[in-house]
């Protein structure tokens, strides 16, 4: 049994040690714009036009991000948020952000995610609760859960320029 | 023997419906006003036995305890490992600070039934021991990081002291007092509703400390692998495998790898209940111990 240990060992330190050599590579122009303030949102991928239609489509989206708002207003942590705000301009702008990424025929014409939140102090907790939020009025929709989570791996590193306030 | 068994089943019964009593409460606060300062249910992990975030056996990067309003978290929890010849029960708690910094402890007693008196023990003598662990997290986050390969990873280290020094020292145990240092490796990969840790663990435990540290076969710190797989059923349930690779210092025992399958309850972010069958293989003189896991973890 111990001989197996200075290869495992070695296996993972030589992931571990090139975790930072992928993340490096990954720094294409295509991901490193996301991060960027000039890229306004993920970009549209092909693969996830099986989950647009899991999402009832463009109509399906609209009727998602209605429960969706009301979950952000009825959530005193997200509430402040969305209380003196355009709230059917945020939805529009919302439903076309993720219309895009499920390869649907839209187009994605707000600010980069960066911009939009610049200023407003989100914190970690606030994003999660968001995420939660956007769980649930999922759910109630009964889309199902491996498409909600296949949408999340979109959004999730949003969080990145959303989150500003430690 | 059969009078233990149905008190220990009760037992285990009792703290089973504890849980759920206090989940359905949890549950009904949460989904009355839906407040929460919000998680993604169970992708910051459970309890361990050793009181760090991360699966029933092994820690995992995440730093336990985040997401409240404050960005500080704590829980606390209780763990009951039943095999055929042999009980161990494990309570502790975690803090964690700004998704960074987690500290854990946790108080293991390891009851040797009727082991002991076939020692000259005593029936029912126990061996206790308490972890106080320390986690930082490096760099990555296991849950946003969907666009890249980069897992999140931690560092952490578990510092033991075993109550038997002298029993230890008899049965060839260099030490009743070890640390334990890890680097683990965690990684959501969202799409496929998938969590993978790995943690390579530096040790020179035997039976994780319940044996003491060192031994007459092998003395030194060694490399040890263990692993994760959860996939995610839906927000509030998990189910998964877990590996914990183990060295084998004690002429006077073998000691073998652990093996177990879980699932996991979080019904709210207050709680969640982890039910396992767990294969932990021979323990001093009693081969093949295999059964239950059960943990209850309440957030704060």
């Amino acid at each position: 049994m111990n001989r197996k240990f200075p290869v495992l060992a070695a296996l993972i330190v030589a992931c571990l040690a090139t975790a930072p050599l992928a993340l490096a590579q990954n720094a294409t122009p295509a991901s490193s714009a996301m991060s960027q303030d000039g890229y306004p949102s993920a970009p549209r991928d092909p693969s996830l036009k099986p989950v647009f239609a899991e999402f009832g489509g463009k109509a399906g989206l609209v009727s998602l991000m209605n429960t969706f708002m009301d979950n952000l207003m009825a959530d005193p942590v997200t509430h402040p948020f969305f209380a003196n705000v355009d709230r059917d301009h945020i939805k529009m702008e919302l439903v076309d952000q993720f219309c895009v990424i499920l390869d649907g025929p839209c187009t994605y014409t707000g600010q980069s995610m960066t911009s939009v939140h610049k200023g407003m102090g989100v914190t970690r907790a606030d994003f999660n609760a968001l995420v939660v939020d956007l769980q649930k009025a999922m759910s109630a929709h009964h889309i199902p859960f491996r498409a909600q989570n296949k949408l999340l791996a979109k959004l999730a590193p949003m969080g990145h320029q959303i989150i500003t306030k430690p | 023997m059969r009078r233990k068994k149905t008190v220990r089943a009760v037992l285990l019964g009792l703290l089973m419906v504890t849980g759920g009593l206090v989940s359905i409460q949890a549950m009904a606060q949460d989904s009355g006003s839906d407040v929460s300062g919000g998680k993604l249910l169970l992708t910051g992990g459970v309890s361990s036995i050793s009181g760090a975030a991360g699966g029933g056996l092994t820690p995992w990067a995440v730093i336990g305890g985040y997401d409240t309003a404050s960005q500080i978290g704590a829980n606390a929890f209780c763990t009951i490992v039943s095999v055929q010849d042999y009980r161990l029960n494990d309570c502790g708690a975690l803090f964690g600070a700004f998704n960074r910094v987690e500290v854990s402890f946790a108080h293991q007693s390891f009851n040797t039934e009727g082991v002991g008196a076939a020692l000259g023990l005593g029936r029912g003598f126990t061996i206790n021991q308490n972890v106080v662990g320390l986690k930082v997290r490096l760099f990555g986050d296991a849950i946003l990081d969907q666009n890249s390969w980069l897992p999140e990873v931690s560092v952490g280290i578990q510092h033991k002291q075993n109550d038997q020094p002298g029993l230890l020292q008899a049965i060839g145990a260099k030490s009743a007092i070890g640390n334990d240092y890890y680097i683990s490796a965690t990684k959501l990969f969202l799409s496929q509703s998938l969590l993978v840790d790995a943690t390579l663990r530096f040790t020179k435990a035997n039976q994780i400390g319940i044996l003491g540290f060192g031994g007459d076969k092998h003395n030194g710190y060694q490399a040890e692998l263990e692993g994760s797989v959860a996939y995610l059923l839906n927000r509030h349930l998990a189910i998964g495998a877990e590996y914990r690779q183990k060295p084998d210092n004690l002429n006077i025992a073998q000691e073998n790898d652990w093996y177990d399958a879980f699932v996991a309850w979080a019904p709210s972010k207050h709680i969640s209940l982890t039910l396992a069958y767990a294969d932990l293989g021979n323990i001093v003189i009693k081969n093949h111990q295999h059964g239950v896991y059960a943990s209850v973890q309440v957030g704060f």
